[in-house]
């Protein structure tokens, strides 16, 4: 077993989280997130074609007068992707587009994927993913309300908050596209914080009832160091997983692999010194659980 | 936590082979199937046409208002209630009555109630009224008016929206309602799905109406095919209700596309009598508002056939019979979501899927092997087994397999060892205070077994969520996660529990290293 000093560490460690939990908040406020056409509607064109540069495929669309266009590269050599903001359903336009693609590029022009997605389907998309990750958060605030005690309940929902506004925090940062797929990390990231945190609050639970006379920071500390080895182990073998898909799963897994290894680094960090310390402040003993056994048991 | 009666070893090794033995089902020819149980690829991967589509009631509302005005006029005169201001308003009508107690009476009668329909259903009315001002009322729809209209619109859609399809003749397509105003539409393996998207973009309302001399009342002007303007007449003739088949032909004299038209008994009654009665006369062909052809009438037509020229390519021709033979569409339809996927993306989104998925599970073994050694093997058997037994679920659900799908199988191998590895450290620290071998791997098992349990459970809720909110690729990863985090549970207390357990046995209590 390790015996790192983590508690005092923990007045360092939750200024830091509060200064990038504030930095993210106001990032995401001011600097916004870059939705993608799933959630800001609008039609992505992927497509591949050997003899042509950014700059052509740019004029053609030019001069469609289309309004907002964004044309880059994407993965392999020849590979692009299209998106066209556009505000109102017009079925004609994805046909328009294409002709004029095939008719300008003086090559073959293979259209891989199409997505458009209306206005009012965008708006219900984010909206149920808003939704989806709230109702993710009150399912775990409920059910470790269940399982532990409400000083529990609550500082895992601050370690999942800090988990899930930092993770979206970095995407501001570095504008990267928030998506459907992005959506599925962030409530995988919200199971799996949630998985690092249950099996230190276990401990400490376990550790309140054997240790009556270490106070709580203490018997954090033990806690952390004896579920050390196995925390450290199952992010490696979670990490390795994900790298495997981020480098080689392709481009349209990329975003999602970022985001769930910058969630299992974040998440891991948040259960040692975010999860645990909180319960400190809430001044949690031995006497708050075998309250609890009181009760169960009348 | 160690002693297992032979029968629950049996049970689960039986159990374990059950499952696992459909995964093979996925390698084997599509000829010789025993069980027709695979899983199936998502559109993502197999490539294909997702498209949702919205119908828009708001003209067929108008268009039933617009129909009311007779049936009302005629149950005021019957009943000698006076009205006047009789105005069609949007999707209301507005009138003055002179006897509103009376009117109330008649409108709002529950028996055989013509006008004005009860709908047993929704205990309501079709239509409602609202007093404006002294005399003056508003009619307009119910909520539960406007519901049966939508309801029925949708319903009529899907109905002909799959028949466009069939007609396409497109592999397994689906068709499913998507809440009340959206049909949702899968075309797996199209490669383009722009002629079906115009196929279903036209509502196909062709009706037979006659040419006007004048522009008096009672005609539009519509633009005929070589931009000439024309006065129709509102009255229909016939409508393409009356047409049981168009199939394209060419003409003999000109070799020009067209598509011949058989009409039922009635159609053929009423267009008989119609170019009977209008010989010489100008006979419009119009199509969702604009003519097609305005031809001639030469001399009656009373066989029930017909032919309709205007300048088609052979594939006009062609997609206009495949319109006509399925039907005209209650409302026009807008295509709100579409995505796409194109056959050799699909191939690529495999192989990187596949690719990382062995290279992911190969470094999580090689680690595993390396931080326990024996249990480590043993943590590896539980890996292979656990992947397996998901795939074999999935086989037996005949899941749809998407990209994130494959994203969940390959976290699944990385957060399964998570069991084991929870239940192996703790058995580590058992070795430490307690002397016997086997008590410590007893009580480990035993006392890790509520964490598992809570941390995965975790996991599960958030799994479940997803499934429910999410869409097409998304719910293929909440499922892959879902079944994951189950088989992982069975695989970890279960078969490494009972491999373990025989490590341990046979070892006789010598000194064991974990």
């Amino acid at each position: 077993m390790t015996n790192f000093n983590f508690s005092s560490k923990f007045k360092y460690a939750n200024f830091l989280s509060l200064i990038l939990f504030l930095i993210s908040i106001i990032l995401i406020s001011f600097k916004g997130l870059n939705y993608g056409i799933d959630f800001k509607g609008g039609t992505l064109i992927e497509l591949r074609s050997n003899n042509t540069e950014v700059s052509l495929i740019r004029d053609v669309l030019n001069n469609m007068e289309l309004g907002d266009t964004n044309v880059k590269k994407f993965g392999k050599e020849g590979d692009f992707l299209i998106k066209v903001e556009q505000k109102n359903d017009n079925n004609k336009l994805i046909p328009e587009i294409k002709k004029n693609l095939s008719d300008n590029l003086n090559s073959d022009v293979n259209f891989r994927r199409v997505e458009n997605v209306g206005p009012k389907v965008s708006a219900e998309l984010l909206q149920s993913g808003v939704l989806a990750i709230s109702l993710s958060l009150a399912a775990m605030l409920f059910y470790i309300w269940i399982r532990f005690e409400w000083q529990f309940s609550i500082g895992s929902i601050i370690a999942l908050f800090h988990d899930v506004i930092i993770t979206l925090g970095i995407f501001s940062l570095l504008s990267l596209e928030i998506n459907l797929s992005i959506i599925a990390a962030v409530l995988t990231i919200v199971g799996y914080s949630m998985n690092d945190t249950v099996v230190i609050y276990d401990r400490i639970r376990e550790n309140l009832g054997k240790f009556h006379k270490l106070d709580i920071s203490s018997i954090a500390n033990l806690s952390i160091n004896e579920t050390l080895a196995r925390t450290i182990i199952t992010s490696v073998t979670t990490l390795l997983a994900l790298l495997s898909i981020f480098i080689l799963g392709g481009e349209i897994l990329r975003g999602f692999s970022f985001a769930m290894i910058l969630g299992v680094l974040i998440g891991t960090y948040s259960s040692i010194f975010v999860a645990s310390p909180i319960l400190k402040y809430f001044k949690v003993s031995y006497k708050t659980i075998e309250k609890e056994e009181e009760k169960i048991v009348p | 936590m160690l002693n297992f009666s032979k029968i629950n070893v049996l049970i689960i090794y039986f159990l374990f082979l059950f499952i696992a033995i459909f995964s093979f089902l996925n390698f084997q020819n599509d000829n010789d199937q025993l069980i027709k149980k695979k899983i199936n690829l998502g559109l993502d991967l197999q490539g294909g046409s997702y498209l949702l589509l919205e119908i828009n009631s708001d003209s067929l509302v108008k268009e039933k208002i617009q129909s009311k005005v007779i049936p009302i006029k005629k149950l005021l005169k019957d009943n000698g209630i006076n009205y006047n201001n009789f105005k069609i308003k949007d999707k209301s009508l507005s009138l003055s009555l002179d006897n509103i107690e009376k009117f109330d009476l008649l409108f709002n009668s529950r028996k055989d109630n013509i006008v004005n329909p009860y709908i047993d259903n929704y205990r309501s009315h079709e239509l409602e009224y609202k007093k404006i001002k002294n005399n003056q009322i508003k009619i307009f729809f119910s909520k539960f008016g406007l519901l049966t209209i939508n309801n029925s619109a949708l319903k009529q859609s899907i109905e002909i929206v799959r028949r466009r399809i069939d007609d396409v003749g497109t592999k397994e397509p689906t068709i499913l309602q998507r809440g009340e105003k959206r049909i949702l539409v899968e075309l797996p393996g199209l490669k383009d799905p722009e002629r079906i998207k115009a196929l279903l973009g036209k509502t196909a309302q062709l009706n037979f109406r006659l040419v006007s001399d004048n522009n008096e009342f009672g005609t539009d002007e519509l633009i005929s095919e070589n931009g000439e303007k024309l006065n129709i007449s509102k009255r229909i003739i016939m409508s393409g209700e009356n047409l049981i088949d168009a199939q394209p032909s060419i003409q003999s004299q000109n070799n020009e596309p067209t598509v011949s038209f058989t009409l039922d008994r009635l159609g053929a009654q009423k267009f008989g009598r119609a170019t009977t009665d209008n010989v010489g006369k100008r006979l419009a062909i119009v199509l969702d508002g604009l003519i097609i052809s305005a031809p001639n009438i030469n001399e009656p037509i009373t066989s029930g056939n017909g032919m309709i020229s205007g300048n088609f390519t052979f594939q006009e021709a062609t997609d206009l019979s495949l319109l006509l033979r399925s039907g005209a569409l209650p409302t026009p339809l807008t295509v709100v979501e579409e995505r796409t996927v194109g056959p050799d993306l699909g191939e690529d989104s495999i192989k990187s899927g596949i690719t990382s998925l062995i290279v992911g599970f190969i470094l999580v073994i090689l680690f595993m092997f390396y931080k326990y050694k024996i249990f480590g093997l043993i943590a590896n058997a539980a890996l292979i087994a656990n992947l397996f037994m998901l795939i074999g679920i999935l086989t037996i659900l005949e899941a749809t397999l998407t990209l994130p799908g494959i994203a969940g199988i390959i976290l699944t191998v990385g957060m399964a060892v998570d069991a084991n590895v929870l239940i192996f450290e703790r058995i580590r620290e058992e070795l430490k205070t307690e002397k016997s071998t086997i008590h410590a791997f007893d009580s480990g098992y035993s006392r890790a077994k509520i964490t598992v349990l809570d941390a995965n459970i975790t996991t599960l809720i958030a799994a479940i969520i997803l499934f429910a909110f999410g869409s097409g690729p998304v719910k293929g990863f909440a499922i892959t996660l879902g079944i994951g985090i189950i088989t992982t549970l069975f695989t970890a207390y279960f078969l490494a529990r009972h491999l373990t357990s025989m490590v341990v046995l046979s070892s006789k209590n010598k000194e064991i290293k974990i």
